[in-house]
């Protein structure tokens, strides 16, 4: 039997359990050594010869290869782990939730000053069928 | 005999720590968050805690993918502000009370409560940002601190009601120590966030406002809220709140609300602060 998922028709959200972590391990395992300098610079030097240290999938490679922040969240990337690759990068959790939300930087930050996405219409899936 | 006088709720949202460290408070983004911490830090200043007990989680610093325990206390005589990809924060060397630690290690394990022990640990933003809203910038953190570190990044966290159950122990352990100490307890995270995907930038104020008027007056019917509540509600990584009950379990079911402060936005999060206090016996 199928672990039951509450939490599954909550819009524009990757719950990270237990199925995502398994997925994402590897992945979450590079990105944890970029926490390091050493690893930040080694990665920098060469990042292609850096992933392919790590038993990621083709796919995974990829995502982080292309900043696709999206992506990588899909293939079971956790945010506390995609974000060690932000800060490798200088990128701020802040400019991370705004592409990752499809928003410019200036868009999301008056956003934020305005007090947040709202929960209104945001609570399920269902709100955001037909939605652009 | 040592006691829990207090109880703190915190936001430990990174950007707090950075604005400290790079001397931006002032800035006109930053006032209002930091015009909020100024009573608590007048609080503690006068009540002085000995030892902080302290409940936050590690953002995927200290704990990598390989392990991930529910519960982990803190026993090492002193813990290192970790550098979480920005460099380490300038902050100072944590202390711990090393005997109070394995105390209460002993006393909750044999209370059914079974935590990780951890000998040596790196602290991250979630223990270091609480202490510099308390304790602004001192040359040494005033007071010594245990630890304990709780998976809320890994679905499921631990539940409320556990969490909740878990302060009861901790304060019973607490409480049986032999040594004259005054300690408080930090229970830290939230309010509402979510810092991932197409969602990013939930804030729930209503609710966050709900969470804080519980936490004084119905505790019990707080640690009851169910996980998909505060997925749904208080975004993906609100569920962090579930570390605020750890605090609450431990204090006296009637306590005197002392100071709150509530703000939008710190970067991507909702700041939400509480102290609590037990009626003097």
């Amino acid at each position: 039997m199928a672990t039951k998922k509450d939490y599954d028709d909550i819009p524009g959200t990757y719950v990270f359990d237990a199925d995502m972590s398994r997925k994402g391990y590897h992945l979450n395992m590079f990105c944890i050594t970029l926490r390091l300098a050493t690893g930040r610079e080694a990665f920098k030097a060469d990042e292609s010869g850096y992933l392919d240290g790590f038993p990621m999938t083709p796919a995974q490679k990829q995502a982080v290869l292309d900043r696709d922040w999206n992506e990588m969240l899909r293939l079971g990337g956790n945010i506390y782990y995609t974000s060690k690759l932000g800060a490798c990068d200088g990128i701020t959790f802040q400019a991370l939730a705004a592409m990752m939300s499809g928003s410019t930087q200036e868009e999301y930050r008056a956003m934020m000053l305005a007090g947040g996405r709202p929960i209104e219409g945001n609570r399920y899936k269902s709100e955001w069928e037909g939605k652009e | 005999m040592a006691r829990i006088t207090a109880g703190v709720g915190v936001s430990h949202v990174p950007a707090i720590g950075v604005a400290m460290d790079t001397g931006i408070t002032d800035q006109p983004y930053w006032k209002p968050v930091f015009d909020g911490f100024k009573k608590s830090r007048e609080w503690i200043k006068e009540n002085n805690p000995d030892v902080v007990f302290l409940v936050y989680n590690d953002h995927c610093t200290a704990f990598s993918a390989e392990m991930i325990p529910t519960f982990a206390l803190g026993c090492a005589a002193e813990f290192q502000p970790a550098d979480e990809g920005w460099g380490p924060r300038p902050v100072p060397v944590v202390k711990g009370h090393q005997k109070l630690a394995s105390h209460i290690a002993q006393s909750v394990i044999l209370d059914e409560f079974d935590l990780t022990i951890m000998n040596k640990m790196e602290v991250d933003h979630g223990l270091t940002v609480p202490l510099s809203v308390m304790y602004d910038q001192p040359e040494e953190w005033p007071c010594l601190v245990i630890p304990l570190c709780v998976n809320v990044v890994q679905y499921p966290a631990p539940t409320g009601n556990r969490c909740y159950n878990l302060g009861k122990a901790i304060r019973r352990a607490i409480e049986s120590y032999d040594e004259d100490l005054n300690v408080v307890i930090f229970g830290t995270g939230g309010m509402s966030h979510q810092l991932q995907f197409e969602r990013a930038g939930l804030i729930n104020p209503k609710w966050d406002k709900e969470f804080l008027d519980m936490m004084t007056s119905d505790p019990v019917k707080a640690s009851q809220i169910p996980h998909v509540e505060y997925l749904r509600e208080a975004g993906s990584e609100g569920i962090e709140l579930v570390m605020w009950h750890v605090m609450r379990g431990a204090l006296d079911e009637d306590v005197v609300e002392v100071h709150r402060h509530y703000h939008v936005p710190a970067s991507n999060t909702a700041v939400g602060h509480i102290i609590l206090e037990n009626r003097p016996k």
